[in-house]
């Protein structure tokens, strides 16, 4: 069928988190709806969901890093395996890019397989292929920062990347704000806390992921009563189309709530790709920037027309529009608006992008836990994130980004995991069994918005969307290893395992004390 | 002259060699001359006459999008990168 027709409406949605990219029952019910001539609606359930679409792979890493005595790290080792599921394409790639973007390490070797398995194929999910890997990676600097007796922060600070530095695969890093999330968590009232009490412990971890940028259209469309809407395509799971008007409202100088936002299907704006890869405040509101910069100039050529004048003699600042020279009072988009017939027309303002300039992002996490060394549960008791955002246009949404991605990171840390039985059939199938953090197993998460501008975003924008799912894992084992002496290697750090590791290191603690 | 990085699994197009200076104003040119100095690596790197689908090409430590029809500077570095979306891999 080609592409030209067919027309996709985008839904509402609640996250997506990378999972609902993928194409599942679609051609099936454009097949069915072909053959019948009637509408035909096709649901997975959620059991389905979990025994067939996804997950993120399951993986072996083994991490080896050199440091010297004064915590300058000097080389790394790493080999990864990550599962596929029954067809290639896992985020191994990701994984490998990603698992220690954040150090300057001179030299290093990275080995990284993608293994096929009887499995269902994975999926994206949230930075894909990254947490595993910073999970290894860092629990491994910990330890190093340990060994050398340095602060876990103030060693991924000596290490840390800066601008200029190459990336793993080669190019430099432009500017970024790593370091910064290192000491912004340092100098937070969280870290500077004292953790008092028995079996407590503290644990921090980074991550990085690089984000995407592609291709994204918008439409700024201004009404005939100098209010205006800001079209785009994409779906939107995480706040983006306030943004979308705030950036529009920007540009434009006109209030927010004259600025309507709305999200098109597919015969109704440009070609715009998938909502995922923390693309779209970058993507697409460069896309909107453009368009409403476009309208900017239309607004400038239709003053000038007013005036009588050239449009270099007419400016556009504060949302007003001004003659050069004296004796012309400055114009608002609202008194211009009804004369846009008279004067050549509808105003809008368009632009498509397949945006470069894509800035990386960053994250620290601290977590302070209690571990009950009977059972081995672990209770969360305080958690603070930092993370680059370049410029956070709606600083709450971008909040929200930073706490829904760190608490997805603790679920995997601490009970997320799928039980099969011997038949390989899926036994926790629905969210009764297969254990995601509710908000009664969550502190309030504490963020920080570091902003250390983009420099390829004309606003200073980098994807917010990801990056925080990567520190948790390792953050959380960390703080374990604090808390009750044990370095767990595996995820999910849920109390049966957890015990069973505490019940190892106690008896061998105790052989050795009776050694002695 | 732009720089060209030659990422690790094609090095051994250039027995080992991992930055070559190669004239060019277009990232077609550097693959067009590439392949003359190195026989069997633009083939590595092109498809149907632009740059592969799994392949990105960064300009001066930025992705760029225009596969072969990109332009470089006279001092820019250039790498061909494994090609990742976010959020979906």
């Amino acid at each position: 069928m080609p592409v030209g027709k067919i027309k996709v409406v985008p839904a509402e949605i609640g996250g997506g988190f990378g999972g609902k990219t993928t194409i599942y029952l679609e051609p099936l019910s454009v097949l069915l709806s072909k053959k019948t001539g009637a509408p035909v609606k096709l649901v997975m359930s959620r059991s389905e969901v979990l025994r067939a679409s996804g997950p993120t792979p399951g993986s072996k890493i083994k991490v080896k890093m050199g440091a010297t005595k004064d915590g300058k790290l000097v080389a790394a080792e790493i080999w990864m395996a990550y599962q596929a599921g029954a067809f290639p394409g896992s985020p191994v790639a990701a994984g490998a890019l990603c698992i220690i973007a954040p150090y300057t390490i001179e030299n290093f070797l990275i080995d990284a397989y993608d293994v096929v398995v009887n499995r269902p194929k994975t999926a994206a999910y949230r930075a894909p292929g990254t947490t595993q890997a910073a999970f290894a990676s860092e629990t491994v600097i910990d330890e190093l920062a340990e060994k050398c007796g340095i602060d876990p922060i103030d060693f991924r600070i000596k290490n840390g990347v800066k601008e200029g530095a190459p990336q793993v695969l080669g190019p430099p890093f432009k500017r970024i704000g790593f370091i910064q999330t290192c000491e912004a968590i340092k100098n937070s009232e969280h870290y500077k806390s004292k953790l008092t009490g028995k079996f407590r412990g503290r644990g921090v971890a980074s991550g990085f992921w690089f984000n995407a940028g592609m291709q994204s259209s918008a439409t700024v469309n201004i009404h005939t009563d100098g209010t205006a809407s800001v079209v785009t395509g994409s779906p939107d799971i995480g706040g983006s189309r306030a943004s979308m008007a705030m950036i529009t409202a920007e540009v434009l100088g006109l209030p927010v709530t004259d600025v309507r936002p709305i999200t098109a299907d597919t015969d109704s704006i440009g070609h715009t790709d998938v909502t995922a890869g923390s693309r779209v405040t970058f993507a697409t509101g460069m896309a909107v920037y453009e368009a409403a910069k476009d309208a900017e100039r239309q607004l400038i050529e239709r003053a000038a027309k007013v005036w009588e004048k050239k449009p270099d003699e007419v400016e556009f600042r504060g949302g007003m529009l001004h003659a050069k020279g004296n004796g012309v009072p400055p114009m608002s988009i609202k008194q211009l608006a009804p004369r846009f017939a008279r004067t050549g027309g509808p105003i809008t303002g368009r632009a498509s992008v397949n945006a470069r300039g894509v800035g990386p992002g960053f994250a620290t996490t601290v977590v302070d836990v209690e571990v009950d060394p009977d059972t081995g549960k672990v209770q969360l008791l305080r958690c603070t994130v930092a993370q680059d955002a370049g410029k956070a246009i709606h600083p709450s949404y971008v909040e929200g980004q930073m706490q829904g991605g760190t608490a997805q990171g603790i679920g995997w840390a601490l009970n997320e995991e799928y039980f099969y039985d011997d038949n390989g059939t899926l036994r926790n199938s629905g969210f009764l069994d297969y254990r995601i953090p509710t908000c009664l197993d969550l502190p309030m998460i504490d963020t920080i918005i570091v902003e250390e501008a983009n420099p390829g975003h004309p606003l200073g924008v980098r994807g917010v969307g990801e990056v925080s799912i990567v520190p948790p894992v390792a953050a959380v084992a960390n703080a374990i290893y604090r808390a009750v002496g044990v370095r767990m290697t595996q995820t999910p750090m849920s109390p049966p395992k957890l015990l069973k590791a505490i019940l190892k290191h106690r008896g061998a603690t105790q052989h050795s004390a009776a050694a002695d | 002259m732009p720089t060209v990085v030659i990422p690790a699994l094609l090095r051994k197009f250039t027995g080992g060699v991992e930055r070559v200076e190669v004239p060019g104003k277009s990232i077609r040119e550097l693959v067009q001359r590439l392949g003359e100095r190195f026989p069997g690596i633009d083939r590595q790197l092109l498809q149907d006459g632009d740059i592969r689908p799994s392949i990105a090409v960064s300009i001066d430590g930025e992705i760029a999008t225009g596969g072969v029809l990109d332009t470089v500077g006279e001092n820019s570095e250039v790498h061909f990168i494994p090609a990742l979306g976010g959020g979906e891999v």
